[in-house]
């Protein structure tokens, strides 16, 4: 029962990740490829009508920890305060620049928040991969299985770690390459014309700068967390994670030559889910490591929900999964096709 | 860790209240909009589908506050109050899921629909669209509304060696004796907002003669809910959430009462200023045994006052939560002084045309924020000092390691962003209805646009 649900919040995290991404994406690349005010609303259009549902799955995720590992959700959420109420109020600044921007007609107006938009999601990009780095390399857990981390402390990963450090920084901007790419190829597929090409360049350049930033990962993720290979000695199956996402990336960067931006999309996708599927596989059935010592970790079996909890969230989950998808699917489909400079006359 | 008890509760309730603001008014008019699309869809009058959008645009600004703010809700639990989600996780865990997957996944894909959906998939879908949209968030109303009940009165759960929560029956959170009241008063209230925002919009642009013919619609629509939910608000549903406080909190009872002695025939304070050096009320208006007959519906019952229970146990603001309960239940009965009286005359045909009537809809606007505020701090401070009523004190919820220091600082944000957060939302809204309905069908039914301001 807990091995369920410690997949379900993983799969629910990474397609948040997947679909999110696109957002950040979007948003970092942003005020680089939508150079017209046409252009810029076009951009906002392709991913209007569908970024605040996407962000569910982050709020979705977050009450499936709290429900399935409560002990969990308790210490992780406290232990990265002041992280995590930056990134609430990041949160806050990019939905209200995608939704108040059109809200006025002035041309002072909108500047302010293209550039809060484009801001908030380049460092929400960091801040999401420097928060999967922090998680492989472990937190100070105490006894009561708290801990509370400052933002920094010698930037060297050791015992008594800061947020950000030599590896979680490196992290952060794989995070926020990974999706700058995920958006360019949203952006290339929805669009046509200068914004098409201008997005598609930005993908084809970026994908030759993630191979040595994921190279400069793999090489420090060997010596910062040792414990993660355990899960793939033991059980080898794991390794077609790894060898899916590798050729997910090899895939994504042949469709971007050949201009299938779709493809493209699709294969960054399985990059994402692939990449969040590693650590997974590495860190079950883990849920915060501790960096002091390894009887303070946070596992699904010392953070879980009584059992009959977790049973009978199998009925709302039954019911509440395949309709979210369902939803999800159905909004998706109704807005397929590229965003027209003549539909932007449809909307509000 | 007093400074830092205190920074937590302020920053709580600081976030939630202002949170807050914004649902009432987008579940208030997610009815009222429900409700228009319908009679567009049936009659075919394109009339009801400009009243529409042009609602559909003040719920999606108010909904996007919403969003930003609740995504801090969400994350204070874990991050503010980490001892209570480990606690308790096991039981309100489920609900706050719930929430998430079954209602804001229904909301938010819905609200995408309906902005940007009306040409591309019809009107058909464009209606559904709407019903939708209400019945995810009347739906995440109840999530939540389960999560406070279970907090107020506990139900369903058994502790473990530990002192944790753990559910015993899902069915049993779910229909919490004590949630069935308050969700009815509560989204009783959010008709309210969202009536007395439509009425107020319709009662300006007749007043100053804009939109003529759209002001007479809201007007209608607006004073009609106005009028009704006033009506249930009082009766039965606030008498019953009165009862039902009396019956399993009655210190709390006692305090928002500001009942400081057990009395035979209890007398129903009406004005008055709480004196806690003597425990008195000072200058009280009284209506002889009225609160022996409200909460017992007998002349002489006996109702226990403060002194009959210890001191640790009473809430601990009882001068605010005394006030906090008489502005939200004095502002009940001028509500019905108001909209009793404009509803008569609606019906009648002379509303539209008695201007003094008319001011006071357009200034009593506001009011149902200030009274639905006052009756959440009603409920909320009368659980002091628990967090969980009479099993776990709040002292005993907050995160052990966050320090003081921290939780000012984001205090100190939360302030400082919500405040511009306000400006912006009342300088959009503003915009909003200057700009009026319709404008795209018939940009020059506004004369008054042009007038120099
Ligand atoms: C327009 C807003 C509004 C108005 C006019 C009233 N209420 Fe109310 N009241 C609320 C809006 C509200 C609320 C904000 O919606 C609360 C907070 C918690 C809840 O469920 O509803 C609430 C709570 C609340 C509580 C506290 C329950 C608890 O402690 O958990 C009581 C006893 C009442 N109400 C009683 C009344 C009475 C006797 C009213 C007589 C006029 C009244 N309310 C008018
Ligand atoms: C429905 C879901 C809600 C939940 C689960 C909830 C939970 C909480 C929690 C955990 C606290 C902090 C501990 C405490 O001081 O008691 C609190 C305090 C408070 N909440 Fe709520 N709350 C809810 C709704 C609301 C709403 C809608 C409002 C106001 C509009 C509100 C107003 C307050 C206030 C004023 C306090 C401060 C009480 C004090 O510090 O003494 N709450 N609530
Ligand atoms: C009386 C209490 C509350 C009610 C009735 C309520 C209702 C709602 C509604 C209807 C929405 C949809 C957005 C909107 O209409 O503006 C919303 C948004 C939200 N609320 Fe609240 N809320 C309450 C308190 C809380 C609390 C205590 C939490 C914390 C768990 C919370 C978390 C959220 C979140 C995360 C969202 C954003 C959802 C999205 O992205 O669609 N709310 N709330």
């Amino acid at each position: 029962m807990e091995t369920f649900w410690f997949i379900v919040v993983a799969l629910v995290l990474a397609v948040y990740i997947v679909l999110d991404g696109f957002d950040f994406g979007t948003g970092i690349i942003y005020l680089f490829v939508a150079r017209t005010e046409e252009e810029r609303r076009l951009t906002l259009n392709a991913i209007g009508p569908v970024w605040n549902g996407n962000e569910v799955w982050l709020i979705t995720a977050g009450g499936l920890l709290f429900f399935a590992f409560p002990k969990a959700y308790a210490s992780g959420f406290s232990g990265f305060y002041l992280a995590l109420i930056l990134v609430l109020w990041l949160l806050m600044l990019r939905g209200l620049a995608i939704e108040l921007r059109n809200h006025l007609d002035h041309p002072l107006w909108r500047p302010i928040w293209d550039v809060t938009f484009s801001i908030s999601s380049l460092l929400l990009a960091v801040v999401f991969g420097a928060t999967i780095g922090n998680l492989v390399r472990g937190v100070p857990l105490n006894a009561e299985g708290y801990f509370i981390t400052p933002f920094w402390t010698t930037f060297l990963p050791g015992p008594e770690p800061g947020i950000l450090d030599l590896y979680t920084v490196s992290t952060g901007i794989l995070g926020a390459t990974v999706l700058g790419i995920h958006g360019a190829y949203y952006i290339a597929m929805k669009t046509e014309g200068d914004l098409h090409q201008r997005a598609h360049r930005f993908a084809k350049v970026g994908g030759w700068v993630l191979i040595p930033i994921i190279l400069l990962n793999l090489f420090f993720l060997k010596n910062v967390q040792p414990i993660l290979s355990a899960n793939y000695s033991a059980y080898p199956i794991g390794y077609t994670i790894p060898l899916a996402a590798a050729v997910a990336l090899g895939l994504m960067l042949y469709f971007c030559q050949k201009g299938r931006d779709q493809a493209a999309f699709l294969a960054s996708c399985i990059f994402i889910l692939a990449g969040i599927g590693i650590t997974a596989w590495g860190y079950y059935p883990n849920l915060l490591i501790s960096t002091t010592d390894q009887s303070y970790n946070l596992t699904i079996y010392n953070s879980a929900a009584s059992a009959y909890g977790l049973q009978v969230g199998l009925i709302w989950f039954g019911i509440g999964f395949p309709l979210a998808l369902a939803y999800t699917i159905f909004v998706y489909r109704s807005f397929w096709g590229k965003v027209t400079p003549a539909s932007l006359h449809e909307s509000h | 860790m007093e400074a830092a008890l205190l920074y937590d509760r302020l920053q709580f309730a600081f976030t939630i209240t202002f949170h807050y603001l914004f649902p009432q008014l987008t579940m208030g008019l997610a009815l009222l909009i429900v409700y228009f699309k319908t009679r567009a869809f049936w009659t075919g009058d394109s009339h009801f589908n400009d009243a529409a959008r042009f609602w559909i645009k003040i719920f999606t600004l108010s909904f996007a506050f919403g969003v930003v703010t609740g995504i801090p809700m969400e994350f204070q639990f874990g991050t503010n109050w980490a001892k209570f989600s480990e606690l308790t996780g096991g039981v309100i865990g489920q609900t706050l899921a719930m929430e998430g997957l079954l209602a804001f996944f229904l909301e938010s894909s819905f609200l995408g629909v309906l902005l940007f959906g009306e040409k591309k998939l019809g009107q058909r879908v464009h209606w559904l669209a709407s019903v939708m949209l209400f019945l995810g968030s009347w739906l995440s109303g109840y999530f939540i509304m389960a999560t406070n009940a279970w907090m107020q009165h506990p139900v369903a759960y058994r502790i473990a060696e530990d002192g944790s929560f753990h559910l015993t029956s899902l069915w049993g959170l779910l229909t919490n004796s004590w949630l069935l009241w308050q969700y009815a008063h509560n989204m009783t209230a959010a008709a309210a907002t969202g009536s007395f925002v439509m009425a107020g919009v319709g009662a300006f642009y007749l007043l100053s003669n804009q939109h003529t013919e759209y002001a007479k619609t809201f007007l209608r629509t607006g004073v009609t809910v106005a009028a009704l939910a006033s009506l249930l608000l009082l009766y039965p549903t606030g008498h019953g959430n009165a009862k039902q406080v009396f019956e399993h909190q009655p210190i709390t009872g006692a305090a928002f009462e500001g009942l400081f002695k057990t009395e035979r025939g209890a007398g129903l304070v009406l004005i008055g200023q709480p004196n806690m050096d003597t425990l008195t009320i000072d200058n009280p208006l009284t209506i002889p045994w009225g609160l022996s007959l409200l909460v017992y519906d007998e002349l002489w019952a006996e109702v226990k006052g403060l002194d009959a229970f210890p001191r640790d146990q009473w809430p601990d603001n009882i001068p605010l939560l005394y006030y906090a309960y008489h502005i939200m239940a004095g502002l009940g009965t001028i509500f019905l002084g108001i909209m009793i009286p404009a509803w008569l005359l609606l019906w009648r045909g002379k509303l539209f045309k008695t201007q003094l009537v008319l001011w006071a809809i357009l200034l009593i606007t506001p009011f149902p924020y200030i009274a639905t505020t006052a009756g959440w701090m009603t409920a909320e401070l009368g659980r002091q000092p628990w967090l969980v009523y009479g099993l776990l004190r709040t002292s005993e919820g907050i995160s052990p390691l966050v320090h003081s220091g921290n939780v000012l600082f984001t205090l100190i944000g939360f302030v400082g962003m919500y405040f511009l957060l306000g400006i912006l939302f009342l300088f959009l809204f503003s915009e909003t209805v200057n700009h009026g309905p319709a404008s795209r069908q018939t940009p020059t039914d506004r004369p008054v646009e042009k007038l120099p301001s």
